[in-house]
C-alpha cells in the first residue's frame, strides 16, 4: 500500500517529539529543584552547626550522660534500616542504587543471624521490599521530593521508639549522599546509637568558639537530656535534604539522557520517512509512466487498426488491380 | 548597649537583629533575661514565649516549641526546631492541632508526643489570643 508506511513513521516521529518535549520539560523542573534542594540544605546549615557548637561545648564542661540514645548494646541483633529513597521512578539509578545497597545489608545481617527491621521513606521502596516479602515495619512516603523539618521529627520519632524500647540495638540509614551535581552516592551511615559527645565534638562542624565557663540551665547533662533527640532529628533532616538533592540531580541526568536519545530516534525515523516518501514517489511515477506507455500501446494499437482498415489491401489491390 | 540576636530553625534563620534585652523560660530556671555582657550560658527553653527588644525599643514576640539558648557577651542565639512570630500564627492551624492531639490523646492517654503537640498548640494560641 503506498504511503502505508509513511504515515506510520510520522505518526511515530509525532509521538517521539511529544515525549521529548515531556522529558525535556522534567528536566527543566529537576535542574531548578536541585538548585532548591541545596539552598535548603545550605539553609538547614547554621542550625545543625549550633546544635553541634552546643554539644562541643558540654563535651568541654565534661557532661557525658547515660542517655538512651548512646546506649551501645553488648551484641548488636536487632537492627533498623531507615532507607530514603524516592516516591516517582524516572531518575535513574538512583531509587535501585539505595534499594541495592539497602538489600546486600539486610541480607548480611541474616546471615550472620541478626533480625532486620525496616523502615521505608519513600514509596519506591515499600513497593520493592514489600512486593519481595520483606516485613516493613513503617513506611513514610509522599515528601521525598520536598522534605519539611516536620516530615523529619516524623521519622525520627519511630526510629527513637524503636531503640528506646529496646526493639532495636542499631538504627542504619541508607540515603544517597549529594557530594557534588556530577556526584551522588548510596551511602551506609550509622544513626544509632549516637557517638558520645566527645566524639561528635571532636569529629567538628560546630562554630562555637570553644568558651570555656558556660553555664548550663538546667544543667549540662539536662542540656544534654533535651539537645541528643534534636540532633538525631537534624541529622535525619540533613540526610533528607541530601537525598532530595541526588533525587533531582539523577532525574535531571536521566531526562537529559532521554530527551537526547528522543532527538536521535528523531533523525532516524525522519531520514526512514523521507526514504519511505521518495519510495512511494518513485513507484507512483513509474506507475504513471508505465500506465501511459501502455496507453501509448493501446492507442498505437488501434491506430494501427485504423490504418490497415483505410489500407485495405483488397481495396488497394483491387484498385491496384483496376489500374 | 545592644548585641546581636538570631533565631536559628532548621528550615531558614527566623529572625536577626540587634536587641537590649531577651527574655525567655528555661527548664528548670524560670524566666531568664539576658542583657549585653551576660555570662555565658546554655540553657534549654520551655514551650514558651521568648521576648526580643529591639534596639528601637519595640518588643518581638515569639512563641518558641522547644530549643535551646546559647549566650556569649556579644551575642544571644535561639535554636528552635519549631518557632514562629507570635503575629505570624495560623489560629486556625492552631486549633486543628490541638483537636488532632486531643483525639491523640483520647485514644491513648500515654502518648508523650500527642500531649506535647497539645501544649504547643495551646501556648500557639493563648499567646496569639494575648496579642490581639
Amino acid at each position: 500500500m503506498p504511503g502505508g508506511a509513511e504515515r506510520i513513521l510520522r505518526r511515530r516521529i509525532g509521538s517521539v517529539k511529544n515525549t521529548k518535549k515531556i522529558t525535556r520539560a522534567m528536566e527543566l523542573i529537576a535542574a531548578t529543584r536541585v538548585a532548591r534542594a541545596q539552598q535548603r540544605a545550605k539553609a538547614a546549615r547554621p542550625y545543625a552547626e549550633q546544635l553541634t557548637g552546643v554539644i562541643e561545648d558540654l563535651a568541654a564542661a565534661g557532661a557525658d550522660v547515660s542517655h538512651p540514645l548512646l546506649r551501645q548494646a553488648e551484641k548488636v541483633e536487632n537492627v533498623a534500616f531507615v532507607v530514603c529513597a524516592g516516591d516517582r521512578g524516572l531518575a535513574g539509578g538512583y531509587n535501585s542504587g539505595v534499594i541495592r545497597s539497602a538489600e546486600a545489608e539486610i541480607q548480611a545481617l541474616r546471615a550472620d543471624g541478626g533480625n532486620y527491621k525496616i523502615i521505608a521513606v519513600g514509596r519506591k521502596v515499600n513497593d520493592y521490599f514489600k512486593y519481595r516479602g520483606f516485613d516493613i515495619e513503617k513506611d513514610f512516603s509522599g515528601f521525598t521530593d520536598n522534605p519539611t523539618y516536620e516530615n523529619a521529627r516524623e521519622i525520627a520519632r519511630s526510629v527513637r521508639d524503636l531503640f528506646d524500647a529496646g526493639e532495636v540495638d542499631q538504627v542504619e540509614l541508607i540515603y544517597t549522599q549529594f557530594i557534588s551535581m556530577g556526584t551522588q552516592e548510596p551511602t551506609v551511615r550509622r544513626f544509632l546509637p549516637l557517638e558520645s559527645t566527645e566524639s561528635i565534638a571532636e569529629s567538628g562542624g560546630g562554630n562555637a568558639e570553644a568558651v570555656a565557663g558556660y553555664s548550663f540551665e538546667p544543667s549540662p547533662e539536662g542540656v544534654l537530656e533535651d539537645l541528643l533527640p534534636r540532633y538525631v532529628e537534624a541529622r535525619l533532616f540533613a540526610a533528607l535534604l541530601d537525598a532530595a538533592a541526588s533525587e533531582h540531580a539523577n532525574r535531571q541526568r536521566a531526562m537529559k539522557a532521554a530527551t537526547e536519545n528522543a532527538e536521535d530516534l528523531i533523525v532516524k525515523l525522519s531520514r526512514e520517512m523521507n526514504r519511505a516518501r521518495q519510495e512511494s514517489i518513485t513507484t507512483e511515477i513509474m506507475e504513471i509512466v508505465s500506465g501511459a506507455e501502455s496507453l501509448n500501446d493501446d492507442q498505437a494499437v488501434t491506430r494501427l487498426d485504423l490504418i490497415l482498415d483505410h489500407l485495405h489491401p483488397e481495396h488497394l489491390i483491387a484498385e491496384h488491380a483496376h489500374q | 548597649m545592644a548585641f546581636a540576636v538570631e533565631f536559628v530553625s532548621p528550615e531558614s534563620s527566623l529572625y536577626s537583629g540587634e536587641a537590649t534585652q531577651v527574655v525567655a523560660r528555661t527548664r528548670g530556671g524560670g524566666e531568664i533575661a539576658f542583657l549585653t555582657g551576660h555570662e555565658p550560658f546554655i540553657g534549654s527553653l520551655l514551650a514558651s514565649e521568648v521576648r526580643v527588644t529591639e534596639s528601637s525599643g519595640t518588643v518581638a514576640s515569639f512563641a518558641v516549641r522547644s530549643g535551646f539558648v546559647s549566650v556569649t557577651g556579644t551575642s544571644v542565639t535561639v535554636l528552635s526546631d519549631e518557632a514562629s512570630l507570635v503575629s505570624d500564627i495560623d489560629l486556625e492551624e492552631a486549633k486543628a492541632d490541638l483537636a488532632e492531639a486531643e483525639a491523640a490523646l483520647k485514644t491513648d492517654e500515654d502518648d508523650k508526643f500527642a500531649a506535647q503537640d497539645k501544649q504547643w498548640a495551646e501556648l500557639k494560641l493563648s499567646l496569639a489570643a494575648q496579642s490581639d
